[in-house]
């Protein structure tokens, strides 16, 4: 027994190192999943107060360059207020339910810190759950998709950006609604891969890519980008389309997370369909 | 001895605010991430006890973690390093062998010694770091060629940091 010990002490320094990387590899693997509550993550108080500094700095520079895309956005907003009562005034039956009942909430929100040269990147942005923020909400900018919501903190969230491995969106070809399945596979920035898109269907060079609504995290119809190449994979009845995104991740500065008032509802729905394991 | 554990919690300070600061704020193409905050582990003087190295390997992953949102990642990439760091020494050492309160830097051992300590302990570090963040073998050339890049890059600050930062002996940053 007293060996025993000895060969124990006598090899601390291996187990002691092979403890302690198991023990990492776990909080890797678990926070890699959504809505796991860990203390570790960006949202404490003396990471985030350091992101704010920095973020400072940086808003400050492109000051110019973000007053342009609200600019840009305000007057985009306006041509659509204007339309909206035109629609009105010329249309008898107009079917538009977010008059009787609003689906979609905006929260603005600012970005405080981003990254796109990893390959798993997060966002932290300045809203948190005093603002109501929940895991798994999706984040939208002015012209295009940003991420999904994992970690709230008070005053602040994190997101995993679409540039994450594990960041999957249900997108259709806007203009004949075939669905597939976008992922980023690394590398560049400005270029995500739809698949499972049947290869009979027409894809043509610079159709508009747009999300879903099948997974109650984004409104249905929002911009992700064009499609600049589509092509077959040998042995494959899919495509993998690549699409140019709409919008730079490199500097993004202002979003919006996107609050689906109806999500209960319909995953509630969708949950009794789910066949249940311990039914014959 | 309290002066060179002051000067330690000094450089760690240093090392992990030019990390997140600045560095992880930097983009040089999508393919490279420099990590100079493996410095802080690199320098520790060669006779601390290994407890303690896997400690202080563990505090600094973790802290580097949690500006990247990635607990674990750095920490075990940073508890390869130091479980590497005591063998690849004994390996390398000079024929009459190391000083009771030695530091590995390149003012000490010269140029060559440093190069071959460094490479390849932050090579270690680099490879289980960016295999961790991808997970998946589809990318491994891809993966690869990040890791040789990041790893010269780092290395580069690394020599760089030799040059610049304080005295062997004393306090730094008063000249």
């Amino acid at each position: 027994m007293k060996l025993l010990f000895q060969l124990i002490w006598r090899h601390n320094f291996t187990l002691f190192f092979i403890l302690l990387e198991a023990g990492c590899i776990y909080l890797l693997v678990r926070n890699n999943r959504f809505q796991q509550a860990s203390f570790l993550n960006a949202t404490n108080t003396v990471v985030t107060t350091a992101m704010e500094g920095v973020n400072y700095v940086r808003e400050y520079v492109q000051l110019r360059e973000n007053n342009m895309a609200l600019a840009n956005e305000n007057a985009r907003l306006r041509n659509e207020l204007t339309s909206a009562v035109y629609d009105k005034d010329s249309t008898l039956i107009t079917v538009n339910d977010t008059n009787t009942l609003q689906q979609y909430q905006y929260i603005t929100a600012r970005v405080i810190n981003n990254a796109v040269h990893h390959r798993n990147n997060f966002i932290t942005l300045n809203k948190g759950s005093l603002q109501g923020i929940k895991p798994e909400m999706g984040v939208i900018a002015p012209n295009g998709i940003v991420g999904i919501v994992n970690h709230v903190s008070e005053h602040y969230c994190t997101v995993m950006s679409l540039l994450h491995k594990e960041t999957n969106v249900s997108a259709m070809i806007s203009r004949n609604g075939f669905y597939g399945s976008l992922r980023w596979e690394g590398g560049d920035p400005h270029y995500v891969y739809l698949r499972e898109i049947d290869k009979t269907v027409p894809v043509l060079k610079g159709d508009t890519v747009v999300t879903t609504a099948f997974s109650s995290i984004f409104p249905s119809g929002v911009m992700i980008g064009r499609v600049v190449e589509a092509k077959v994979e040998p042995g494959s009845p899919f495509f993998k389309i690549k699409v140019q995104l709409s919008m730079s991740f490199s500097n993004l500065s202002h979003v919006y997370i996107v609050n689906n008032l109806l999500k209960e509802e319909q995953q509630g729905l969708e949950q009794i369909n789910k066949p249940k394991e311990d039914e014959p | 001895m309290i002066l060179v554990i002051l000067r330690h919690i000094l450089r760690f300070f240093v090392l992990m605010l030019l990390q997140v600061l600045i560095l992880n704020n930097i983009q040089l193409g999508s393919f490279i991430n420099p990590f100079l905050y493996v410095l802080f582990l690199l320098g520790l003087p060669i006779q601390t006890p290994r407890l303690l190295l896997l400690a202080l390997a563990l505090l600094t992953g973790l802290s580097a973690d949690m500006f990247q949102n990635t607990p674990g990642m750095h920490a075990a990439a940073c508890l390869l390093m130091v479980y590497m760091r005591p063998r690849w020494l004994k390996i390398i050492s000079p024929r009459e062998g190391y000083e009771t309160d030695a530091e590995p830097s390149i003012r000490k051992f010269g140029f060559t010694w440093f190069i071959a300590y460094a490479s390849v302990l932050v090579l270690a570090h680099h490879l289980l770091l960016f295999y961790l963040e991808v997970f998946r073998f589809s990318e491994f050339f891809d993966t690869l060629l990040r890791i040789l890049l990041s790893s010269v890059v780092t290395l580069l600050l690394i020599i760089l940091a030799q040059y610049i930062g304080g005295k062997p002996k004393g306090v730094q940053f008063q000249q």
